[in-house]
This record gives C-alpha cells, structure tokens and sequence, in this order.
C-alpha cells in the first residue's frame, strides 16, 4: 500500500448514472461541508463504483469529484489489474513476417488512466512521481530477462503505443478541473474493451512538488447478466461448459435441418 | 446492433456476424465444405482474437455439419463406415493438433502458423483443383478422345489391411482413411476448419469415391473431429466462443438452404472450378498480407497474473 493512501472508502454500486449534474452538486455541497469536520486533507469520491458490462456495452465514463482543505494541486490516476505482457517485434525472414524478438514485462497494469490539475512535471518532483507512478513513462518494469536497456525502453514504447491504440492507456495527461480553491472534478473515460477486475483510484494531493496526502477507492469492473456466466462457467468447468456448447451446436444443427425434410 | 461476446471480449455487429455466417452456410450448401477456411481468416479480420476465431468456428462448424449429414444421409449420400474409418485417424489427429496449437501459443508463432498452413493447403488445392476442372471441361468438348479406367492402380493400392466400402464401391486399405483422417484433424485443430477442402479433393481424387457420397460423408466425420477440437479448445485454451458459434450458425442456417437450391443448378465440373478459384483468391490474399510489411512490426499479447 502506498503511504499516501489513508483511507479506503467502499460503498455499494449503482447502476451507471450518466446525467450527473444535480447528483454532483448535490453530493459535491455536502463534502464541502463535511470536509472541515473530518479533518482530512482530500477527501474524493466516484459517482459509480461498478462498471456492469452488459450485451449492449459500448464504454462508460465515471465522474470523480472531491474537495482538499487548503491550496495545492491534485494528481489522479487510475489503474486496471496488473498483468504480465509479452511484446513481441516482427522481422522480415525470406520475404515474410515473423515475430523473432520478445521482451516479457511483469506488472503493467492493464488499464491506465491519469489527471492532474496542472502538468505533472510542474507540480511533483521526477522521483515522486516515480514512485507513485504519475505518468505513462513511470510505468516501465525491469524485464523479466536480462535485456540491453535501449531495447528495453523501444519495446516498452511499442507497447504504450499498442496501448493507447486500443484507449486503454491514456494519449496525454488528461485535466483535473477546480471550482473554487477547493472543489475538484475530473471524467474517467473506459473503452468498449476495457478488461475485467478490480481498479485502484488513487487521488493525491500535492504540494511543494510532493505527494502529501491521498486516497484510494476501488472501482469495479466487472461482467453482468447472461455473458457473465458464460465467462465464468467457461472458466470454472471447462469441460463441461465444451460439452454443452457442442450439444447445443448439435441441436441448433438438427433444429436447422428440419426445413429441409419437409421441403 | 452490436453484441458483446463473452470469451473473444470484444463488441461485434450481430448482423456482421449473421452475414459472415450465412456466406459460409452458403458455401455448405452449394459445394458441401464446411467453409471454414473462409469464416476463421474473416472473423480473425473483424477483430476476434484468432485463437477464438479458431476454437469457436470449430463450434459453429459442429452445427453446420450436423445439419448437412441430416440432408444427404435422407438422400442415401452417406458411407458410414468410411465415415468410422477416417473418425479414428481424425480424432487421432485433433488431439495432436490441439496440442501442437497449445504449443506455438505459448511460443508467439502461432498467428503465423494459421496463415502459412492456409496459404500452403488452398495454393496447392486450389491449384490441383483448378487444373482438373480445366482438363475436364476439355475432355467434355471432345468427347471419346480416350477412355478412363474406372481408377488407376498405385502404391496405394498395395498396403495391408484391406476392407470393402460398399456405399464407396471401393475395396481399399484402410490405413488410407485413417491417415486422411489424421491430417484433416490435425489441421482442423490448428486452423479450426472441418477439413472439407482437403477432405472432399482427397477423398475424390485419393480414394476414388463416388463423388455423390463425398459431402455427406465427409461432413459425417467432421461433426466429431470438430466436436472434439471444440472440447479439446474449451478445455486446454478456453477460447471456445459459444455465443459466438451460435450467431454465425444462425446466418448459417439460412445462407446453406439458399446455397443448397443454388448448388442444383450447376455441374459438377462448374461446381469444382469455382471453388478452385474461390480457394486460391483465399489463398492469394493470405499469401499477400505475409509480404506486406506490417503498419507495427510489434504486436503485445498478456496474461492474468
């Protein structure tokens, strides 16, 4: 866990809540009273904590709103479960493209997002942001084997290329809006393709280009309704789950070659 | 109107995937190939991850096969113990090839596999193909030019194990249809078509069949090599798509019973040569994209930790 991360809120999920502008006033005028009496420095919140992929999901977007106790700038960034990724390069072998070369990265997460109210190299020094991992360029991991550091950085570049091809990482550092001194909003935006599990919210508070206080809110992502349990018995009882699908093929199959008969 | 499909995670239009389905079907009904060889390389185009397009065209290939079996075997185009012999070489080889794919997955070379291997079957196909359908369209021009023997005897012809076809009107060994079988299989596994257009020209030109009992009989054992490349895929990779599978048997359905009116119409050596051609336009295309050089030379693929 990170030092900055003091509190962890949790709350149950509602169904997505696109117009969301009275709800954030309403819900942005009580943290501004409540503030003062938690005596926290940051105090932030998520309109919706359960992203539900249905049939019809097309992307989602989620409002973060919050307030601090005093001046200072806030960074945001939100990250999908960690996963392993192999980058592989292609080269031309007589006449065709084969992959030849691979750099395996252990813990890239899977969705990335960040914001901040001003740009980060203003507001928070190389090595916080660093640790914290502000910024597209701190995600970089030690690959798994000993690999020159050029190639390194030129596959972990084609990475964040493919990455932000697919919108799951972000083409620049997005905005972190103030009203007032003290009320700060900013829209997170999830793809079509955004992957399953369970995020990590972090809101930071800076100040004199340093991490002073934060908080973090998980946020779910998470397979609803029939295609739900198509994936997870899929992966729970494989064998099972290959066998009724060869069945129902067989039926539909059978069911298809009714007309034909009577015809 | 899209639909989200569970195990491929990814939106698709539904009547995207109705359409691909019933070209396929179509193609069922007018030449009795599964067409699978068409549907993986298309779904692979529209954004399924190609391991998916593989194991779920396997699925939907089940259904598609199971419905043509019912058609001819009601016209008696159905040899069923050929259909036995070449299911034990089949699933012989399915297994293997399962494990062949589970293989080149992990090692970043299976994408490029798919391709080569269809690249090499339909150029090679198609161009025996081609070639005969030619010779025949000749040979109907002029007709009494030279008389055929019934079959040629070769090598083949020399192996133990003999048994009688009756359906087939064939007394061959047996070792022939199980090795055809195995190959079909292997194949099916890796590149997750049924086989039919390596099948249909083998079983023709290979084992002499009558090519009246062809379709059904080899759709007979491509109901389970793909049965069992679809457990097989569920089990070892889970990619099989069954939401997927389903849709495009859906469009299949319709484009086989319009393909199979279609297919009526035509003989047999028209029939041939255009699939020839069918197979090698395929073939051109694929073979092209492995010149081309890539708009990314990297490409990423990840695992859940």
């Amino acid at each position: 866990m990170y030092p900055g991360s003091d509190q962890i809120s949790a709350r149950p999920s509602r169904p997505a809540d696109r117009t969301f502008g009275w709800h954030y006033r309403l819900i942005a005028l009580i943290l501004f009273w409540a503030a003062p009496a938690r005596a926290e420095a940051l105090v932030a919140d998520l309109t919706n904590h359960l992203i539900a992929i249905t049939t019809g999901f097309t992307g989602a977007s989620v409002v973060l709103f919050g307030a601090i106790d005093g001046p200072g700038d806030v960074a945001v960034v939100v990250q999908g479960p960690d996963r392993e990724i192999t980058v592989r390069r292609k080269r031309r072998i007589a006449g065709i493209w084969v992959n030849s070369q691979e750099v395996i990265f252990a813990n890239v997460p899977s969705f990335y997002f960040v914001a901040a109210s001003r740009p980060l190299e203003e507001i928070v020094s190389p090595a916080a942001a660093a640790f914290y991992r502000l910024g597209v360029t701190n995600l970089e991991t030690k690959p798994e084997r000993m690999t020159p550091p050029q190639v390194v950085d030129e596959f972990f570049a084609a990475l964040v290329r493919t990455q932000r091809h697919a919108r799951l990482f972000p083409n620049s550092v997005n905005k972190v809006n103030f009203i007032g001194e003290r009320l700060f909003r900013t829209t997170i935006e999830f793809p079509s393709n955004v992957p399953t599990g369970t995020y990590l919210v972090q809101v930071f508070l800076v100040r004199d280009r340093d991490v002073v206080g934060g908080q973090t809110t998980p946020l779910v992502v998470s397979k609803v309704g029939m295609d739900a349990d198509v994936f997870g018995f899929a992966g729970r009882q494989p064998a099972l789950y290959g066998a009724i699908a060869v069945l129902t093929a067989m039926v539909a199959g059978w069911l298809a070659s009714l007309p034909f008969r009577s015809a | 109107m899209d639909i989200y499909l569970p195990i491929a995670e990814v939106s698709v239009d539904v009547f995207v995937l109705l359409g691909l389905g019933g070209a396929v079907g179509f193609l069922t009904g007018v030449f009795g190939v599964g067409g699978g060889f068409l549907l993986t390389p298309l779904l692979i185009f529209i954004g399924v991850p190609p391991t998916v397009a593989v194991a779920s065209s396997a699925n939907q290939l089940v259904g598609a096969s199971v419905s043509g079996v019912l058609v001819h075997w009601r016209r008696g185009n159905v040899d069923f113990k050929m259909g036995y012999v070449l299911l034990v070489g089949g699933l012989a080889g399915s297994v293997f090839g399962v494990w062949i794919f589970t293989l080149l997955k992990r090692l970043g070379q299976i994408e490029l596999t798919i391709s080569l291997c269809y690249v090499i079957l339909l150029g090679t196909l198609g161009a025996l193909m081609m070639v005969e359908s030619i010779y025949a369209q000749l040979r109907l021009h002029r007709p009494g030019v030279r008389r055929r023997k019934l079959h040629q005897h070769n090598w083949m012809h020399g192996l133990p194990l003999k048994a009688r076809f009756r359906r087939s009107k064939l007394y061959i060994s047996a070792l022939l249809p199980i090795g055809l079988g195995f190959v079909v299989g292997v194949f099916s596994a890796i590149l997750g078509i049924g086989g039919g257009f390596i099948m249909v020209p083998a079983m023709i030109y290979m084992l002499g069949m009558p090519t009246a009992v062809v379709p059904g009989t080899s759709l007979l054992q491509i109901i389970f090599v793909a049965a069992n490349v679809t457990l097989l895929q569920a089990y070892t990779n889970r990619t099989v798509d069954a939401v997927l599978a389903l849709v495009l048997l859906v469009g299949g359905v319709i484009g086989a019973r319009i393909g199979s009116r279609f297919g009526t119409r035509l003989r047999g050596d028209q029939l041939r040569l255009l699939l020839a051609l069918l197979v090698l336009a395929v073939a051109a295309k694929l073979a092209f994209d492995l010149t081309v050089p890539p708009s990314d030379p990297y490409s990423i693929a990840w695992e859940k930790i």
